[in-house]
């Protein structure tokens, strides 16, 4: 039990009267990495922007029910400090075009105003590009524009973005759908590594990436979590007729 | 077939020779006024008369360092006051664009941009000059940044409207408070637009004359006092180029001269900045 760090208990979500996520109960492992699927539309994204509380900020969207985060809920803390506590990477790369990439990594303290010594921020940008498998490429421009990257390198320059925050978990909203195939197979092949330090939750409409990269795979089918299982088990024997007919392609 | 293609090839280069010309129409009359204000008013600028107070009817020469110093001391102000409310407004409006208080604000500032100037002056006469009993600099500002006010919102709003939730998106999720996104994000990646609002809207009030005439009203001193009526490089041309004597003639030529040349810099590095400034996003 004390093994689990985020469990969603009977939680719903809402934009206005249109019940997205339906009574989703689901219990994810330190050290796992999650597939997040499911068809568009399905309350993947929002489910997973309901654990960081950023679902919250559109307007006319509400929520019920828990998120524990390490047995916390996080309904009942600060928004800001769950949203600094857990690390986020977007659909579209989107580092801060005003920053250079030194900036870029230490951006959560920089906009936080938190204050860190000009070494200890040497040691944070390193080690997180490091991480995120961008230092050997960016070492040597690293006060130029974020922006001047290409997109794949933007998208590793995001995950050593939210590195640098020292979270546990990491939560990534189709992290390489904006992605040719070569920087995907680069961000997935991050994935694996990640794994020994993070927790990560990624949402994909992918079938491939999710059993290419995930332990165990979350199928989501008209807000409704329908099976939860480890990812071979799904793809070679799953148990609802629904994830079967999505899987053989039946529907998409 | 043949015949026809031939017709249509001639319409498309009649059209295209008639948007031609009027594209090139349109910049006649700029060069024409600048030619002739530069002939007319290059001459009369000298070190005496940028330093100059003007001299009693009668003497000549004289200077028009009066009306400089308060052109620069009232569109100060009036930026220090229309500035940060603009900004204040134009963050809110792009922020909220759905919400009922931004409708309202959003009609407001259209109505206000259709104000004459003349009929701020009056107002701002009547709020004002009245009940303090005296003309002032500090309502000749106030008349100019109600000027400003609208400029300033629309560029604000814009330029931010233009930036994509993603950005703002990212600086949450790090949790970074909404006031620190809003500076330290926000306002920042859209800098080059507000600031090039800003300089427009200097460029555009530093010509009015009518919100001046009733507010700051003019003075042949030089002067920074807010409390006290203060010339203006508007309102000196206005009076000059009004008045019977042919040396006073020169010298609204000559501040015409300086105003012209000084709205033309404003434009040139509102241009300057938004193409080096502008953040590649």
């Amino acid at each position: 039990m004390e093994n689990t760090i985020v469990k969603a208990e009977n939680y719903n979500s809402y934009f206005g009267d249109n019940h997205v996520v339906k009574d989703v109960n689901i219990s994810i492992n330190k050290h796992e990495v999650i597939a997040v699927m499911g068809p568009s539309g399905c309350g993947k994204t929002t489910f997973l922007r309901g654990i960081n509380r950023m679902h919250e900020l559109i307007p006319g969207a509400t929520s019920t029910g828990k998120i524990l985060l390490d047995g916390e809920n996080v309904y009942d803390m600060n928004a800001i400090y769950v949203r600094a506590k857990i690390g986020m990477v977007f659909q579209r790369p989107n580092p801060f075009p005003n920053l250079s990439i030194y900036e870029n990594v230490v951006a959560g303290y920089l906009l936080n105003g938190i204050k860190v010594s000009k070494a200890d921020k040497d040691v944070i940008v390193e080690k997180s590009l490091t991480s995120a498998a961008l230092w050997k490429e960016v070492k040597d421009s690293l006060h130029k524009k974020g922006t001047f990257l290409s997109g794949g390198q933007q998208q590793r320059l995001c995950i050593a973005r939210a590195i640098a925050m020292q979270p546990e978990l990491i939560l990534f909203d189709e992290p390489t759908s904006a992605l040719d195939p070569i920087s995907t197979s680069s961000v997935e092949a991050l994935f694996h590594e990640l794994k020994a330090n993070y927790t990560l939750i990624i949402v994909t409409h992918n079938m491939q990436q999710a059993a290419r990269v995930s332990d165990r795979t979350a199928f989501f089918y008209m807000g409704e979590l329908v099976e939860f299982d480890d990812t071979k088990q799904m793809f070679t024997n799953p148990s609802d007729q629904r994830t079967q007919n999505y899987i053989t392609g039946r529907f998409s | 077939m043949e015949a026809r293609i031939g017709m249509r090839n001639i319409k498309s280069n009649i059209f295209k020779g008639i948007i031609v010309f009027f594209a090139f129409l349109i910049t006649v009359p700029l060069i024409i006024i600048l030619l002739y204000i530069i002939k007319q008013g290059a001459g009369q600028v000298n070190w005496k008369f940028l330093t100059g107070v003007p001299a009693p009817v009668g003497e000549t020469g004289g200077g028009i360092a009066n009306a400089l110093v308060g052109s620069f001391v009232m569109v100060l102000t009036a930026s220090i006051v229309a500035i940060p409310v603009g900004m204040a407004a134009g963050i809110y409006l792009s922020e909220n664009p759905r919400t009922k208080l931004a409708y309202y604000s959003s009609l407001c500032v259209d109505i206000l941009q259709g104000v004459p100037s003349i009929v701020v002056g009056i107002v701002v006469y009547f709020w004002l000059v009245k009940p303090l009993g005296t003309f002032s600099a500090l309502s000749g500002s106030i008349a100019l940044a109600i000027m400003m006010l609208p400029i300033v919102i629309r560029s604000t709003e814009q330029t931010l409207k233009l930036l994509p939730d993603s950005l703002k998106e990212a600086a949450l999720s790090l949790g970074v408070p909404y006031h620190r996104v809003i500076l330290k994000v926000t306002v920042p990646c859209g800098f080059a637009g507000i600031l090039s609002g800003i300089t427009l809207s200097i460029a555009r009030v530093i010509g009015e004359t009518a919100p001046l005439l009733f507010t700051a009203f003019g003075s042949p001193f030089v002067s920074a006092a807010l409390g006290k009526p203060m010339e203006s490089l508007p309102h000196l041309i206005f009076t000059y180029a009004t008045s019977p004597y042919e040396d006073w003639h020169n010298l609204a030529w000559g501040a015409s001269f300086i105003l012209l040349m000084f709205v033309l810099t404003l434009n040139i590095i509102t241009k300057v900045i938004t193409r080096k400034w502008k953040i590649q996003l």
